[in-house]
């Protein structure tokens, strides 16, 4: 019997902790099916983020258009969200999530 | 047997320090040409201008060597497998450009002089200051008000006065970009804003130069090699196509670093720079020991046997976060974009339109920084000095700090309260902006904040670090709806102003 939540473990880094009152990992339940009928793909798990879990109110600072700003690298188990389909990837259990921000400092 | 091989060894060995003696008298004597006759160029940084990298391009077709010394100092690299002999002539033979001489710039200087490429180029307009000191290490306190060019090559020399060091004392700039890069074989970006790191990806694609590129904010890093074999690795806009939004970048001076954090990043783009100098050197010219027959072709058979068998090659970003329970991480990158509009064969940057100008990096990444900062109108403003007079009188209402709770709590003026503007960001607006737009339009009523003055008569003064996050301070507050006609105002220029021009001994950082 299929479950209905899926478990995934986000991870920030780059300062975008800082928009989740500092904390580096997260937990994150999300539902194994959303309000239109399909599996959590990667454009819900960041607007889940921005509803649940930051703490920052400013949203533009990740989330922009339905999916994650620009000049934020989005890592699905090490590998870069464009070799899984972006936004569209489908989430699994236990998926390690990785959004780091890309910095300019030096 | 033993005893034995010890003895021939000996033997061997005296031998060759006789010859080594008598090459060592002859060069000396004057009869040997002397080593590097440039070090005498690289002892006067200032001499070194454009005029003399133009020459580097006749350098090319001279042979290098190594002397004595130079065996001596890159022994312990020489001798292992990974540089070798023609190693060292390929790193002796290299010219890289370091664009930035700060907190990455100055570690990967420091290892890439010592390693001894030959010539070692360095871009930097700015001078040295008190705030570089805790992470760009090649900068000293006597050298506080110098050149960092100048700065860096001084140290440079200390460390190797082999290489020759070319200073340019100038801002990078799409015009002079191509004309500053292409005298050199590999780039290293130690720079600290989008728009110069796209800039230089997009140089170095024009040029076939691979880049080395890190950056480091706050307690993370981020390295990548770019471009790397030319034409076949992604770029920086192959990474990223599209800049972040102008107010998510802070740089080092606005976010803060950590010394150590920037130099790890700068020492891996040194070894980052060594691993793609050594894959040019000449390996064939190797010798073989003697029990491997091997001859030049049979190598050659072998490489090519590889090639046949070669895997796509994979892209990887190195990632660290200091403070993390596993602080280095390797991720896998997309790698080449087919729309690239620097590097895929739809491009449309080209060498022109970066000489012309017509590539406005700063509007491609959203202006200015200062731009993001709302302008005020006079009656908003208040001089710190006029802000100084009113407290002397007990008329100061309320001044209410921006600043995070961190930096409040390093330093802050009396009768003062910390309000983050991250706190003052979350206020309603319910009075349009300058384009019409309201933001929450059906919020309720929130309960006003504790820290506002019930009494329309009591001013409220913001006050920041520099004078930037008050002024949003101000103008978010005004449109709050939460005011009942106080009088609200910037302190200009802020803290750093008020230690110039009221309290000299309230601290600047």
């Amino acid at each position: 019997m299929a479950t209905d939540s899926i478990a995934i473990n986000v991870e920030l880094a780059g300062g975008l902790e800082i928009l989740f009152n500092n904390e580096r990992k997260l937990n994150v339940e999300l539902p194994a099916t959303t309000a239109n009928g399909s599996p959590p793909n990667i454009n819900y798990l960041v607007g889940h983020l921005c509803d649940h879990h930051m703490k920052d109110s400013r949203r533009e600072l990740f989330e922009l258009q339905g999916t994650v700003r620009p000049g934020i690298l989005v890592l699905i188990n090490d590998a870069d969200w464009e070799l899984e389909g972006e936004g569209e990837y489908e989430l699994k259990p236990k998926d390690q999530i990785l959004f780091v921000s890309t910095l300019h400092g030096g | 047997m033993e005893k034995f091989s010890l003895g021939s060894e000996n033997l061997d060995l005296r031998k060759r320090i006789a010859e080594l003696e008598k090459e060592l008298a002859e060069y000396r004597s004057g009869s040997v040409p002397k080593p590097n006759s440039d070090l005498a160029d690289a002892r006067e940084p200032t001499e070194a201008t454009d005029e003399e990298a133009e020459k580097l391009q006749d350098d090319e077709t001279k042979p290098v060597k190594l002397d004595l010394d130079e065996f001596r100092r890159y022994g312990r690299q020489m001798i292992m497998t990974e540089v070798g002999l023609d190693g060292q002539l390929q790193l002796k033979r290299s010219k890289v450009l370091l664009i930035g001489a700060g907190g990455l710039g100055c570690p990967a200087a420091a290892y890439l002089a010592g390693a001894g490429i030959g010539t070692i180029g360095i871009i930097d307009h700015d001078i040295v200051e008190p705030s570089n000191l805790h992470r760009q290490i090649m900068h000293t306190v006597d050298r506080v008000g110098q050149p960092k060019v100048i700065s860096i090559i001084e140290s440079l020399k200390q460390i190797n006065p082999y290489p020759k060091y070319i200073a340019h004392n100038y801002p990078l700039s799409p015009e002079n970009a191509i004309e500053t890069l292409e005298k050199y074989d590999l780039v290293l970006d130690c720079t600290d804003s989008p728009q110069t790191r796209y800039m230089i990806s997009d140089a170095c694609v024009l040029l076939g130069k691979p880049l080395v590129s890190a950056s480091a904010l706050r307690s993370d890093g981020q390295l990548v090699v770019l471009n790397d074999p030319p034409g076949e690795g992604p770029c920086y806009r192959c990474v990223f196509p599209r800049p972040p939004p102008a107010e998510s970048v802070l740089s080092c001076g606005e976010g803060g670093v950590l010394g150590p954090v920037v130099g790890a990043m700068g020492v891996l783009m040194s070894t980052e720079a060594l691993k793609v100098l050594l894959a040019r050197a000449d390996r064939k010219k190797r010798r073989k020991p003697a029990h491997l027959p091997a001859t030049a072709d049979e190598i050659k058979d072998a490489d090519s046997k590889e090639e046949g068998t070669v895997e796509p090659r994979k892209f990887y970003m190195t990632i660290y976060a200091a403070f993390s329970d596993t602080p280095f991480k390797t991720i896998r990158m997309f790698g080449k974009r087919k729309t690239c509009q620097a590097c895929s064969p739809v491009a449309t940057i080209t060498k022109e339109s970066m000489k012309n100008g017509s590539l406005d990096y700063i509007a491609f990444c959203g202006g200015q920084a200062s731009g993001r900062y709302p302008p005020l109108s006079k009656e908003e403003i208040i001089e710190v000095e006029e802000y100084h007079k009113l407290r002397e009188e007990n008329k100061g209402g309320v001044l209410i700090d921006v600043r995070d709770d961190v930096q409040y709590g390093m330093c802050s003026l009396d009768n003062s309260i910390n309000v983050p503007i991250t706190t003052i960001l979350t206020l309603p607006m319910t009075t349009p902006d300058e384009e019409g737009k309201t933001e929450d339009e059906d919020v309720k009523p929130i309960p006003i904040p504790s820290w506002l003055p019930r009494d329309t008569s009591t001013p409220i003064y913001f006050i920041c670090r520099l004078g930037n996050d008050s002024r949003v301070a101000v103008q978010r507050l005004k449109r709050s709806g939460l005011l009942n006609g106080n009088i609200v105002k910037d302190v200009r220029g802020g803290l750093w102003e008020w230690s110039r021009k009221v309290d000299k001994s309230f601290p600047i950082y």
